[in-house]
């Protein structure tokens, strides 16, 4: 495997609070990469530099062998690098097709191609997407009226219907009923197992990133605290600290 | 449920060809129907025209251009300047204003016109190229504000500009022929240019580009974030509205004959208020709310404005205010409101 | 051409004529300043884009003009503009401003044009088109043989400027009211928790902003000149200096509206009188294009 995303002595710090500090890591292509670490310790500030919504202090940040930390948002995600929001972002006033048939991958897309309607192969997919993460009941429904849980997985359909070569997700599970927690797993390793998409994931939720993850990073308030493969991280005495506040 | 939705679907459809028919008809018929109105008449097109090219940004993309009327009155001097340097030296003509006697022949006249409103929409399409790379960069408020100060400050600029003639402003020759003739030929002008951006419009709100303009306005971050090419469509969606603002400009500078830039051309707070006002009574973001909110605007305006006394502005910036304070959806977003099965939207259950 | 490289080598050769543009800016800046400071006011507190501003600013010049016609002592016509406009802007909060607040922001932006337009249609119903001011019989001051005339009258002017900033800060600083703007203009839903009553505040907020630039309009109005149509001007002003300096931030709205009276005074002087509209707005391109790349550079928009 190959890294497909490379980190290299990032530091953020936001006025005088570090959030980020000289943090390294290695994304492999195809796998499954975990992000855990207590409230606070710099996970959504890392993944908001990946995908560009703020400038990084110093360090390197690769995707594909390519630098972006100076990259806008936009550039970034047409690279093929999305990423999901804690707080999901749809678009509230459009039904789901329609959220879907938005989340085409532009990328690939000339101008004078979009000017032409979507053709029938493309609401095939998006139908074919609802019905994986079983919103396709509800599909024409106003996507702000959907649950929260509901919304979470629409972002998740979106953000496949765009194709990305690498999506990072923040808390996936956060919100959702725990009895859809299984098959919202299950549908995440397919997504990484049949359409080959790398994942990064920041959960909160232990049992389910060990359950997915091939690597584990760990943060606590900014550094690396630990990383290796599930059961190493697990079993890392500081980490253990670093949950139960013994630090 | 479905065979009852098909059934309620026909005359639906049936009534809405019945209508653009009418709408048709009454269009073509209209200025032999009411030839005291001509001009009136042709006024309510460049309305139609302007309100429709600014929904474009300000419904459809979230981006409310409040110096649209930069477009029209580039369109103006564009089409002036392309007339008169067909058959005179530009700078001698203007400096002549009015005292020289500039003849033009009837070929030299239509090709004026014919260049000069093709020529004013391109120019204006890449003015908002060129303009929209910088202030597309703003957002809400700024991109407001940015674009008015475009738009003065162009007024400004020209009205010092000796070379087209300054504060004094420009004149371009009379319709050759019958003045009736003219009247009813810059009607069908407005008309061809509201009934084109029309159908135009209604095309492009179906495509990939118009649900891109939608999500900008939805939620422009989340746009980016799945990376739309967002500014790509803004500045394609100005320059059409500008080309269309343009040609329509255009159109004005031959009707007027003589304008001047700060009442006339670059008239920032009369038509380039106008249009925003016109698509809020309509309807903002809807195809047809620019259309009934001009119609309504401009039958308000030319009915009550003589009966004003000097207060007609004043009664202009209140119906303003009323209107954003109180009636923002408009004539169409109440009605969608009311009666959304007339649109063929469904709500709630009935969508399962 | 010829003309501004002529006038731009007057500059270099004599070197006062500088000072006495720089002198001059300053003194129609403060004003400016003032002006800003009360929309960066309502802006923070309140989330308003007021375009009507400058037409605040106007309508307070004629309050003052009206009432000197009447033989009021035009330094009590700033006091009596102040007053006046105070009500005005508190009919205005009431009827207009307060079903906009909550509202997105080309709402507020559209209502106050709206405003705007309706404000100077009625001053020109009122007082005609003319340009208006009050003579004020006060003697000038010269410097440097004569090169540099300063009138009595515009330090005066100044010098109202500045204690009426003085008295807004204090009044700011100190005050029960003055904390519970600052205390809402931080976070308006803890202030209301807290047991502020926002909507006072808001009330209070825009009035004092009207009263502000009403001052401001009677001091122009003895140093300047005004008519109905001035006020997008003044509007545009205050947008330069607020967006140049970012809200809350005094000195800079100080030293933005200096700078900016400054450098439309060079402007005037080095392209001819006829531009001094156009330089004003060109200023606000101009620091909307330098915010858009500082902004750029952090990978953001301006919004």
């Amino acid at each position: 495997m190959s890294a497909i995303i490379e980190i290299r002595g990032v530091t953020k710090s936001f006025g005088g609070v570090v959030a980020n500090k000289n943090l390294s890591m290695t994304v492999e292509a195809g796998g499954i990469t975990g992000l855990i670490g207590p409230n606070g310790s710099g996970k959504t500030t890392l993944f908001n530099s990946i995908v560009g919504y703020h400038p990084i202090d110093a360090g390197s940040i690769k995707f594909e062998g390519r630098e972006i930390s100076k990259l806008p948002v936009q550039k970034i995600a047409r690279l093929g690098l999305l990423r999901t929001f804690q707080q999901t972002r749809i678009y509230g006033a459009m039904n789901c097709v329609e959220n879907m048939l938005i989340s085409l991958p532009h990328r690939k897309m000339r101008l004078a191609q979009s000017f032409a309607r979507n053709s029938a192969a493309e609401r095939k997919r998006a139908a074919g997407l609802l019905e994986f993460v079983g919103l396709y009941e509800k599909r024409l429904l106003r996507a702000g009226s959907l649950s929260f849980g509901q919304q979470k997985l629409l972002e998740f359909a979106m953000a496949l219907m765009n194709e990305p070569t690498g999506l990072l997700l923040d808390e996936p599970t956060a919100g959702i009923n725990p009895t859809l927690i299984n098959g919202l797993v299950d549908r995440l390793k397919r997504a990484n197992r049949e359409f080959g998409i790398t994942l990064f994931i920041i959960e909160h939720n232990m049992r389910v990133i060990m359950d997915m993850a091939d690597t584990i990073y760990c943060l606590a308030h900014g550094e690396m605290l630990a990383h290796g493969a599930p059961r190493e991280v697990q079993n890392d005495r500081r980490v253990i600290d670093a949950y139960l506040g013994a630090h | 449920m479905s065979g009852a939705r098909k059934s309620a679907g026909m005359p639906i459809e049936a009534r809405r060809i019945a209508l653009y028919l009418v709408l048709i008809a009454l269009m073509l018929a209209a200025p032999f129907l009411f030839p005291g109105f001509r001009t009136q008449l042709a006024a309510l097109w460049l309305m139609i025209v302007v309100a429709l090219a600014w929904d474009m940004t300000g419904g459809q993309m979230g981006y409310n251009s409040l110096g649209n009327v930069f477009f029209y009155g580039t369109g103006m001097y564009v089409a002036a300047v392309i007339t008169i340097a067909l058959a005179y030296d530009v700078g001698e003509y203007t400096s002549a204003a009015g005292g020289g006697i500039h003849a033009f022949t009837d070929a030299q006249y239509f090709a004026g016109m014919a260049l000069g409103i093709i020529g004013a929409g391109v120019f204006c399409a890449v003015c908002a190229l060129l303009i929209g790379y910088i202030t597309f960069g703003l957002r809400g408020p700024y991109f407001a504000i940015g674009t008015l100060g475009v738009a003065i400050a162009a007024g400004e600029l020209v009205s010092n500009w000796e070379w087209v003639g300054g504060g004094q402003g420009i004149s371009l020759p009379v319709y050759p022929g019958d003045l009736e003739t003219g009247k009813v030929v810059f009607y069908f002008l407005f008309a061809a240019a509201g009934i084109a951006l029309f159908v135009l419009l209604r095309w492009l709100y179906t495509t990939r580009f118009g649900a891109a303009m939608n999500a900008v306005r939805d939620d422009e971050e989340k746009a980016e974030a799945m990376g739309l090419h967002t500014l790509r469509y803004k500045l394609a969606a100005w320059s059409i509205a500008a080309f269309f603002v343009g040609a329509a400009g255009a159109i004005s500078a031959f009707q007027l004959i003589h304008f001047e830039p700060l009442e006339t051309a670059y008239q920032t707070i009369n038509l380039g208020i106008f249009m925003v006002v016109c698509v809020l009574l309509g309807g903002k973001g809807t195809l047809w709310g620019p259309v009934v909110g001009a119609v309504l605007f401009h039958v308000f305006k030319e009915v009550t404005w003589n009966y004003l006394l000097g207060w007609q502005w004043v009664a202009l910036g209140a119906l303003i205010v009323v209107t954003v304070v109180y009636f923002q959806e408009g004539v169409m977003g109440y009605l969608m409101r009311r009666k959304p099965e007339w649109f063929g939207i469904r709500v709630g259950r009935e969508a399962e | 051409m010829e003309q501004i490289l002529g006038n731009l080598s007057l500059l270099a050769e004599f070197p006062v004529i500088n000072l006495k543009i720089i002198v001059d800016g300053l003194m129609i800046g403060s004003l400016f300043a003032l002006a800003a400071y009360g929309l960066a006011l309502v802006w923070g507190v309140m989330n308003v884009k007021n375009l009507a501003q400058g037409d605040f600013v106007i309508a307070g010049g004629y309050v003052s003009w009206w009432l000197a016609g009447l033989g009021l002592p035009p330094l009590l016509g700033v006091a009596a503009a102040f007053a006046v406009m105070w009500a005005v802007g508190w009919v205005v909060y009431k009827l207009v401003i307060t079903r906009v607040i909550e509202r997105d922001m080309f709402t507020s932006l559209l209502a106050t044009f709206g405003l705007a337009i309706m404000m100077a249609q009625i001053l020109n119903l009122l007082f005609g088109s003319d340009t208006q001011s009050i003579q004020l019989q006060y003697d000038t001051l010269y410097f440097f043989d004569g090169f540099i005339d300063v009138p009595i009258a515009k330090l005066l002017g100044v010098l109202l400027a500045a204690l009426l900033a003085a008295g807004v800060i204090l009044f700011m600083k100190a005050s029960r009211m003055g904390q519970a703007i600052r205390a809402t203009a931080q976070d308006a839903r803890a202030a209301r928790v807290l047991g502020i009553d926002t909507e006072k505040v808001y009330a209070f907020t825009f009035s004092l902003n009207a009263a502000i630039c009403g001052a401001a309009g009677a001091i122009i109005v003895m140093v300047w000149v005004i008519q109905p149509f001035y006020g997008i001007s003044y509007s545009i002003r205050s947008f330069v200096i607020v967006t140049a300096a970012g809200l809350g931030n005094l000195p800079g709205v100080i030293a933005a509206g200096l700078g900016i009276g400054a450098l439309e005074q060079y402007g005037a002087h080095i392209f001819g009188i006829g531009y001094q509209q156009a330089v004003a707005v060109l200023l606000l391109l101009l620091v909307l294009v330098v915010r858009l790349v500082q902004q750029r550079r952090m990978r953001r928009s301006l919004q």
